[in-house]
């Protein structure tokens, strides 16, 4: 489904990905780690097409496409989404109407008709059960007011919506207390399919017991040091990170 | 930022949707401005000799001031010897009966969107047509007639009901008022006149639509509405003109009187030919809009859309001299390319328990300069008087301006008065967060666009709110800042 190349990316002259590599097939979650400041949300912006990161080097094809060369609202058209680590706020605009926007838009880009009001209403209905949100925040300003939870719940929310066929978290879990959490997860898990597929983007092993990763990487300067199943994620969580940079450093001065 | 820029190219190369025009044979007064003008206009009018006095008084007047230079907008100096003060369409006798108008006309309002065909139209709109100089339609007439209602245009009014206009012509917005509202009153050809009886409820909205068709001609219209104690009535405004190279002058005075107990609500949705995208040509529109507040717990509100104009000059105010009165102003003002807007309101508390609510809304975008100028005044007497004030500005783009300049005046130590200020530019994050969930730049900007605004938009009718939303969308087509 996602196959990233060597990909090279910076931001105002400063490399941050040094040569990514990652293949990602349908039904597979995927949990990208690794210390502050190593490239993870990096990532997660440059594949959703976030202006201000410039891609230097390298290839990312995503269902047979250059996913580099479409705008970044094509990209989420063609199936991608991304659970934003920081929800943006519109005032004015409600969550569903925002929605009702984005749906429409997505399926028109399919080829598909517009929902009208009362379909889109009963789509709603049926998804904001996955994550146990309230029809009153939804008529509420976007993002606007919401805590931290309500926030990252809205964007899952979004998820079930948009149907994409690669949804990237980014650091979903941080600001989550453990309730939050587990709702988040669910609504994640219930939206899972051999059709779909998930890149995790965490900090934290937490996370990682509620969405269960089939491979976990370390991201470190820009790279991906080390992969394996979720026994690493729980290695990194008892030991930390600094056995890999270390590794790493060491390799690098040799 | 350079994607910005190329959109806000995009967004500036947009083309005005209103700017055709029709070769219709007209009756016009001779170019210029003088005493016979003004005769030509009274004789062609067939207008009792108070009123010409009344012009003929304002003329002198007017022949004494100079134009105001205290706005913060720029434009080259009118000259008003080259224009035509008076364009009538030939066909345009005034009928009684829809049938007999000249189809020509009811053509050009169907491609505006405005029937006239009362069995055709859906929403319980009484529509009153000015083209040019005159009005040529009004609808829903016997309707209202049955309550009372006068619905007319301002001649019919002057000839009809000659003892409401000599009673309220001037009294809110006396003829010396300034320079172009004594201008207006020297020369204005048409426009619109309203009554409303002592507790009346009119049951539908009541509308003008302007619409200056000729070239070379400056459009002076009056809007007089009256509402007696206890009635109400909610009054729409719009406006276009054809794309010309020149710039128009248009001229308007507007006065509401609301009585005790009474409620005006005023709405405008403004979209005058703005000029293109190098600031060529376009409407200057300098626009005396107030209303009184007589009497006791009378209320008048304000909602304007402004998205037109090359330039615009144009406070919509409130007296409030009944105690326990109310006065609103809910503006949107939106300039792009090279437009230029000075726009605001005056609330004037002069009866106890007074209170005022301005929420203005300020869009800037292109190379725009985009004023508000508000005046709260507290008089003396005015004890316990509340004002609330916001005034925010978006900005689009790294070229553009936003400028606010707040009067405040309080003589009565009782006074409670707010004012609330923010400024914004419509952020990268909300466009890419909108773009990552499948909307493209430009409906992004217009969803961020009308919430911004939606405070305001909320305040008009609702078949008035669609076509304003469109409209905003429309004007800063694909602009980001």
């Amino acid at each position: 489904m996602l196959s990233i190349k060597n990909l090279h990316a910076s931001i105002e002259g400063t490399p941050i990905l040094r040569g990514i590599n990652l293949e990602v097939k349908a039904g597979e979650v995927h949990a990208i780690m690794g210390p502050n400041g190593s490239g993870k949300s990096t990532l997660a912006s440059v594949l959703a097409g976030r202006e201000e990161y410039e891609v230097t080097e390298g290839e990312v094809i995503f269902k047979g496409k250059n996913l580099l060369e479409l705008a970044p609202e094509d990209r989420a058209r063609e199936g991608v989404f991304l659970a934003f680590q920081y929800p943006v706020e519109i005032p004015g605009v409600s969550s569903t109407n925002f929605l009702r926007t984005a749906v429409n838009q997505v399926r028109e880009y399919r080829g598909q008709e517009p929902l009208d009001a009362v379909k889109f209403l009963t789509m709603m209905k049926e998804k904001m059960k996955l994550v146990e949100i309230d029809q009153k925040l939804l008529s509420r300003s976007l993002n606007e007011g919401f805590s931290g939870g309500e926030k990252k719940r809205n964007e899952i929310f979004q998820m079930a919506m948009l149907e994409p066929t690669l949804s990237i978290l980014d650091e979903t879990d941080s600001g989550l207390d453990i309730d939050a959490l587990r709702i988040v997860s669910n609504g994640v898990n219930q939206l899972k399919s051999d059709k779909t597929a998930t890149i995790v983007v965490t900090h934290y092993q937490r996370l990682l017991d509620y969405i269960v990763p089939d491979f976990v990487h370390v991201l470190y300067k820009g790279r991906i040091v080390k992969s394996g199943t979720k026994e690493l994620a729980m290695e990194l969580e008892e030991k930390g990170y600094d056995w890999i940079k270390e590794a790493v450093d060491s390799e690098a001065t040799v | 930022m350079s994607k910005d820029n190329q959109i806000l190219e995009d967004l500036t190369s947009k083309e005005y949707e209103h700017g055709w025009s029709v070769n219709m044979e007209a009756d016009e007064a001779p170019i210029g401005l003088n005493e016979g003008i003004i005769r030509w206009i009274s004789t062609k009018k067939e207008e009792p000799q108070w009123l010409l006095e009344w012009r003929l008084k304002a003329y002198k007047t007017w022949e004494n001031m100079t134009e105001p230079t205290w706005a913060n907008v720029h434009y080259p100096k009118i000259d008003l010897q080259s224009l035509c003060f008076y364009s009538a369409p030939k066909q345009a006798k005034k009928t009684k009966n829809l049938d007999e108008v000249d189809p020509q006309l009811l053509q050009i309002y169907e491609r505006l969107g405005i029937s006239l065909n009362e069995q055709k139209r859906l929403q319980g709109v009484a529509v009153d047509v000015v083209l040019d100089s005159v009005s040529v339609a009004t609808t829903f007439k016997d309707t209202l007639g049955k309550l009372g209602i006068i619905f007319c245009s301002f001649s019919e009014a002057v000839k009809e009901h000659p003892e409401l206009i000599k009673k309220y012509l001037g009294s809110v917005v006396p003829m010396t008022d300034n320079y172009y509202a004594a201008l207006n009153a020297a020369v204005f050809s048409d426009g619109s006149f309203c009554y409303i009886p002592k507790g009346v409820r009119c049951p539908m909205e009541l509308s003008t639509y302007f619409r200056i068709n000729a070239a070379n001609t400056g459009q002076f219209e009056r809007t007089l509405i009256v509402a007696e104690d206890e009635s109400y009535v909610s009054y729409l405004e719009g406006c276009t003109a054809p794309q010309r190279d020149e710039n128009q002058l248009h001229a308007a005075v507007v006065e509401i009187y609301a009585g005790a107990h009474a409620e005006v609500k005023y709405s405008t949705v403004q979209n005058w030919f703005p000029g293109d995208k190098n600031g060529k040509g376009g409407i200057f529109n300098f626009v005396t809009k107030r209303g009184i507040c007589a009497g006791d717990h009378s209320k008048i509100s304000w909602t304007q859309v402004e998205t037109g104009s090359a330039v615009t000059w144009k406070y919509p105010s409130c007296i409030l001299k009944g105690d326990y009165s109310i006065g609103e102003f809910y503006s949107v003002a939106v300039t792009n390319n090279y437009q230029q807007a000075d726009t605001g309101t005056k609330m004037i508390h002069i009866g106890k328990n007074t209170k005022s609510r301005i929420v203005s809304k300020g869009i800037s975008a292109g190379k725009s300069q985009n004023s508000y100028r508000g005046q709260v005044q507290v008089m003396k007497r005015a004890t316990n008087a509340r004002n609330f004030s916001q005034c925010d500005s978006l900005l689009m783009g790294d070229r553009c301006g936003a400028h606010t300049f707040p009067y405040i005046d309080i003589n009565n130590p009782t006074a409670k008065v707010e004012h609330e200020a923010t400024t914004s530019k419509i952020g990268e994050d909300q466009i890419f967060y909108c773009n990552q969930r499948g909307i493209s730049t430009e409906d992004a900007v217009a969803l961020i666009v009308n919430g911004y605004a939606k405070e305001v938009l909320n305040q008009l009718p609702m078949e008035f709110a669609v076509e304003a939303q469109k409209l905003l969308a429309l004007t800063l087509e694909g602009s980001v800042g």
